[in-house]
């Protein structure tokens, strides 16, 4: 890292602006002294399509990890049908280096649910659920008391707000299944079955979703979105952050770095190199930086001395290290990768790079729903080579194995854990490929690494 | 097979949550579960009798949801985080020591069935890894020394108690009457 | 069911060249009426669309438009610019649309199907050798069509339950199931009966029923027949026979009169098993358990295998001149069986018509499950109807001809196949009345006849019944009768020209067909043997729509006064 002084950006925190306030609880009276529930007010004198266009002017992209506009996504709910509406709250955060919605559900949870409430109310629900990881005990607990907190006050529930508007939401807990982040998966998981991901076509939630009616799924981080999209207005909304990567994130910092920890930041405010060096305190005394992988462990790793180029959308060529990637999603995208869920994984030199692929292909193998072949199968398969690797069984032709198998999952699964398992492999393969030959030569694990499977 | 009036009482107040009987299912699970500790054949029966389904559909959920189970943890049942962030900063070390001070290997209960321990993929914490949870309790940071010390304070029983570690739902800022958040087990 | 093929036919380029499907039909089965195997493992026609084994992948794109015009976009050469799908699509879920591109065998579609093959080998115990499905196998067949042909796998396979007792018919083989859960969604969906289903996860997904549950329904063994491996297999079967040496029959289930499409295989002369043929107007893919082993009594003891004349062994010619003269000038009672073919019943009808005698009808009954065993336990009851031989809808028993043989009104009763003891009849009233009895089994009829005729079982003859649908439907013959016997239609036309030598009736089924379409009235007008070789015929059975059918709603099939048309 260049000593080069840097000017350091600020954090903007519009989502978790009050969750680390030492004064400010998760109970409704904290929220409402500041503000709360004040939007949901406002929005139910709306029509619910103008809090469907504010939205959409928002340009806010869904902060699950797929980055989809939500306008959009409301855009496509099956209106005509005469089935009921179902929102359902996606808050089973479990991509692997990811922990925003951890703190919104525990510490801020009256912002969901008011974002909830708005969202609800402009795709005129019948009902809503949020689907909460297992392990968020106290967060379920914590969801429980805030919507009797809501229902109480008249928020939600029957005649919200004396209106005709009806809609309750119900804490319903997951356990402890990653697929079930998967928006279909949830679904099938939250009608009672095992939750294998439906096929797309025909089963587009906002179509065929829950019990076969339109269903919208958010991310918590979206839907607490809502909240200030209706606050501020869509179009002032969409001035944070930069065209096509509106609002704010919450980058979560994990890894080999001094200060790991989530930092909320305007799209694109700051690059990979600020958010590492200067947000995160840098690495450790003595370390280098060896890899990163910016948006959950499904994302491509990058390497620390790989050059991006290319040319972007806007028709400006970049070149760029590491440290140069624009924080938003389209950046990431740039070079090769993605910023999906916000969880930024850094690796120093270290990391034995065979191993934390081994530790990565364990986690999808356990993950694997095995529905369907190339997963099921593939996954495994990954898994049992790099684990034979870190056992000292490490082949010549394991590299081009590893990726010919990654290569035959992406692309022909029923939903996108294929590519969230084969990205992972790719990456690593191609781009630390001595790494992976070294190996069977010399089978010992890198001087210094932790032990990582 | 006995369960409590209360539990009895929160899944008659749970299944009619929702349109469709069949999606309680994992919420009667979690309150049964709760209550013996796992799931037996059984118990698959009686929640599937419930709900009218056939007790096969919820043996495809307790076979398929990793914190459901068939047989039960030990009392204090630990859950290490082994995902790539926490294993970045020495989670196998810190499940090492657990298993070495708890006398117990992971995936399994201790003999006197006091203890288990878990390795768990990710538990959305990874900015504090290495991440425990004890019970419904998650510990941030522990790793080295710091694990020792967490491992003889649990073997103690004297974790709740202790000034050195707070989890991170104890240390969260609440309006909910005062209660002890520590040390539950499920 | 995702896609229903709809009546509409439209153009679909399939691999280059342009074709006509049905409108919204799934690409499988477009493919394959024009000869293009697509192959699929968890693809089931009848089932609903799981997309889960992925081996149907494909290439597809549809004609581009413009987004703001909807204009459609052109290439140079003024051809539709197609819109490929940047990912390859499952053809089972993709329904044919006007214009669609389909590439069933270009290198991106070669390249999954040889992952998937290579996939669904990893953990397979490749233990063909000792595997009953060997020869019909699905992963075999694939492997050899579109796998690599070798396997870069030097893992250690997944260990799984080996020989598991899923029902009283069923075993079931983890390690060689692909969990394409056709098993599954076919309980649930068919049977009704949700007692299969997956435990564990990921590679580790173990199909089972509920420990103390079995898989014991009636319609279990389907599942046998389309799991597309060796993982399901019968009880009954495995390892009796090799596949490839069996000989395969169409045939049609007498279990009841719901009609199941059937396959009988055989060798040397033996009947090994019976699986269901696929008819979408009467059984789909499916068929009972017990009409599966309806063959066994083909080799039973009570089979009666040689004429008798007063209870001794004799010729046929001497069995057939003692009936007829029996029966000649006599006030005669014939009873038929809705047991018999279509073809029987007529030349029965023809031979009581001769001799100027009453006919008597008797039904089998027993509960109706709704699916394909109906409450009707004959196959042919509305062959009776159909042929005229019976105009009144039969009770469960022969009360009325007892009357009448208490009245002393019959000299001769000529009976085919039933047993008028256990239809009511009282021994006594049958006292100095000539008894002549046809029949493959010998009952207590049999034992009181003057004359027994030895008949040809289902499986040793050709012809046709009525289903409860009134769709006629043939059968040919399996296996060879017991040596010495000809078909029950010669029986019947021999004894019409002893009755009567002017009578000439041909016992050629072509010959008969003709004149039974030739009776006045006939709904069999218009229909040639030919015909109902080819294909179940629908008949109209309006005819007979005020009789009191005991059949309820069921798989394909709707009551009369239920049915809408």
């Amino acid at each position: 890292m260049s000593a080069q002084k840097r000017k350091v950006v600020k954090e903007r925190r519009l989502i978790l602006k009050h969750a680390d306030d030492p004064k400010y609880s998760n109970g409704i009276s904290s929220y409402l002294k500041v503000g709360g529930y004040e939007m949901l007010k406002k929005s139910l004198k709306l029509k619910p399509e103008e809090i469907g266009e504010e939205v959409l002017k928002s340009g806010v992209r869904g902060r699950g990890g797929a980055g989809f506009p939500a306008g959009m996504k409301w855009k496509f709910l099956d209106r005509k049908s005469g089935k009921p509406i179902y929102l359902i709250c996606n808050a089973d955060e479990s991509e692997p280096g990811t922990f925003k919605d951890r703190q919104i559900l525990h510490k801020d949870p009256h912002q969901l649910i008011e974002g909830m409430m708005i969202s609800a109310y402009a795709i005129q629900a019948k009902q809503a659920f949020i689907y909460i990881r297992a392990e968020f005990f106290e967060g379920a607990k914590i969801l429980e008391r805030a919507i009797e907190e809501a229902r109480a006050k008249g928020f939600c529930g029957d005649k919200v707000l004396g209106s005709e508007f009806s809609c309750d939401i119900v804490v319903h807990r997951g356990a402890g299944a990653y697929i079930c982040g998967e928006e279909t998966g949830l679904i099938e998981s939250l009608e009672g079955k095992r939750p294998n991901p439906r096929i797309k076509p025909p089963y587009f939630p906002a179509v065929l979703g829950l019990y076969q009616c339109p269903t919208i799924v958010n991310n918590v981080e979206t839907l607490c979105n809502v909240r200030h999209i209706m606050e501020m207005g869509g179009d002032e909304f969409s001035k944070i952050g930069k065209p096509n990567n509106t609002g704010t994130r919450i980058w979560c910092v994990s890894g080999h770095v001094v200060k790991p920890g989530y930092y909320e930041f305007e799209c694109g405010a700051l690059t990979m190199g600020e958010l590492i060096y200067d947000v995160c305190g840098g690495l450790l005394p003595g370390r280098s930086l060896q890899a990163v992988i910016p948006g959950g462990s499904s994302a491509k790793v990058l390497r620390a001395d790989e050059r991006f180029k290319g040319t972007l959308k806007d028709g400006s060529d970049f070149d760029w290290g590491i440290e140069d990637i624009p924080l938003d999603f389209d950046g990431p995208m740039a070079a090769g990768s993605m910023s999906g869920s916000g969880g930024v994984i850094v690796m120093d030199d270290t990391a034995d790079i065979v191993e934390a692929m081994a530790n990565v292909n364990a986690f999808y193998a356990h993950e694997s729903c095995g529905q369907c072949t190339p997963c099921r199968e593939g996954v495994l398969w990954m898994r049992k080579i790099t684990k034979r690797m870190c056992a000292g069984d490490a082949r010549q032709d394991d590299a081009d194995l590893l990726l010919s198998v990654a290569n035959q999952i992406e692309g022909r699964t029923i939903c996108a854990f294929g590519e969230a398992a084969a990205w992972p492999t790719q990456s690593f393969v191609s781009k630390f490929r001595e790494d992976f030959v070294k190996k069977a030569k010399n089978p010992k694990k890198k001087k210094g690494s932790l032990q990582l499977i | 097979m006995n369960l409590s009036e209360e539990t009895l009482g929160k899944i008659d107040e749970v299944i009619p949550r929702y349109p469709e009987k069949r999606s309680a299912a994992l919420m009667v699970i979690h309150l049964v579960q709760e209550e013996l500790g796992s799931i037996s054949l059984e118990t698959c029966e009686w929640i599937a009798d419930k709900l009218d389904l056939q007790p096969i559909n919820i043996q495809e959920l307790v076979t398929f949801y990793p914190m459901l189970r068939e047989k039960p943890w030990g009392k204090k049942h630990i859950r290490v985080c082994r995902t790539l962030p926490c294993a970045l900063r020495g989670s196998y070390g810190t499940c090492k020591t657990l298993e070495e001070k708890l006398g117990v290997k992971e995936g399994h209960v201790s003999d006197d069935g006091e203890f288990s321990i878990e390795f768990m993929e990710c538990l959305a914490d990874c900015g504090e890894g290495p991440v425990v949870m004890v019970g419904e309790d998650t510990y941030e940071n522990i790793e080295g020394d710091r694990a020792s010390n967490f491992a003889d304070l649990l073997v103690k029983g004297k974790l709740e108690s202790s000034k050195e570690f707070t989890s991170y739902e104890a240390a969260l800022v609440s309006d909910a009457p005062a209660k002890s958040k520590k040390g539950k087990t499920e | 069911m995702i896609s229903k093929a709809k009546e509409k036919l439209i153009t679909i380029n399939l691999d280059g060249k342009e074709v006509e499907v049905p409108a919204g039909m799934n690409l499988i089965d477009a493919a394959a009426l024009h000869g293009k195997e697509i192959p699929h493992y968890c693809y089931h026609p009848q089932l609903t669309v799981a997309g889960n084994c992925r081996m149907c992948l494909i290439e597809m794109g549809t004609p581009m438009r413009d987004r703001a015009t909807g204009d459609p976009v052109l290439n140079e050469d003024g051809s539709p610019k197609i819109g490929w799908v940047p990912k390859p699509v499952i053809g089972c879920a993709t329904n044919a649309s006007p214009g669609m591109h389909v590439k069933t065998a270009s290198d991106v579609v070669k390249g999954c199907r040889e992952g998937i093959m290579e996939f669904l080998l990893l953990n397979h115990p490749l233990d063909c050798p000792i595997c009953d499905q060997a020869g019909e196998c699905r992963l075999q067949e694939f492997a050899t069509d579109y796998g690599r042909g070798y396997s870069r796998y030097t893992e250690r396979k997944n260990v799984k339950p080996k020989r598991t007792r899923l029902g009283p018919r069923v075993m079931l083989d983890d390690e060689r199931c692909i969990l394409c859960s056709r098993c599954i969604r076919f309980s649930q969906e068919v049977a009704n009966d949700d007692v299969l289903g997956f435990v564990d996860r990921g590679s580790f997904s173990t199909l089972t029923c509920f420990p103390g549950k079995e898989l014991a329904n009636n319609y279990s063994l389907n599942t046998v027949d389309i799991c597309p491996v060796g993982a399901l297999t019968s009880t009954d079967f495995r390892f009796k026979m090799r596949v490839w040496f069996l000989k395969e029959t169409k045939s049609i289930c007498c279990e009841s009169s719901a009609g199941a499409n059937t396959i009988v295989s055989s060798r040397e002369g033996e009947i090994y098993r019976i699986t269901p043929r696929r008819n979408d107007q009467v059984n789909d893919s499916w068929m009972t358990d017990s009409g599966r082993s309806l063959y066994k009594s083909v080799k039973s003891d009570d089979r009666i295998l040689h004429p008798q004349i007063d209870g001794a062994d004799d010729s046929l010619e001497n069995a057939l001149n003692t009936s007829s003269g029996l029966l000649r000038d006599k006030k005669v009672a014939v009873v038929g069986s809705c047991r018999s073919t279509l073809e029987e019943l007529f030349l029965l009808k023809r031979l009581s018509t001769l001799l100027k005698a009453k006919n008597f009808l008797r039904g089998h009954f027993g509960d109706d499950d709704g699916i394909l065993q109906s409450a009707d336990r004959t196959p042919n009851l509305r062959g009776a109807l159909v042929s005229g031989f019976e105009k009144e809808y039969p009770s469960d028993n022969l009360k009325k001809l007892n009357s009448a043989l208490k009245k002393k009104q019959f000299e001769a009763v000529l009976v085919v196949g039933e047993d008028l003891i256990a239809s009511g009849i009282d021994a006594e009233n049958l006292m100095g009345v000539d008894l002549i009895h046809l029949a493959t089994h010998s009952n207590q009829t049999s034992y009181l006849a003057k004359v027994v005729i030895p008949l040809l079982s289902h499986f040793e003859k050709t012809g046709t019944y009525v289903n409860r649908g009134f769709y006629a439907q043939s059968f040919e013959q399996a296996v060879p009768g017991p040596a010495g016997l000809i078909p029950d239609i010669q029986i019947l036309t021999k004894l019409i020209s002893l009755i009567d030598p002017d009578c000439s009736i041909s016992s050629n089924p072509a010959e008969l067909w003709e004149t039974m379409s030739k009776v006045r009235n006939s709904v069999l007008k218009g229909i040639s043997f030919s015909d109902v070789r080819k294909s179940s015929i629908h008949l109209d059975g309006s005819n007979w729509k005020n009789l009191p059918f005991v059949e309820k709603k069921a798989l394909h099939f709707e009551p009369l006064e239920l049915s809408s048309d």
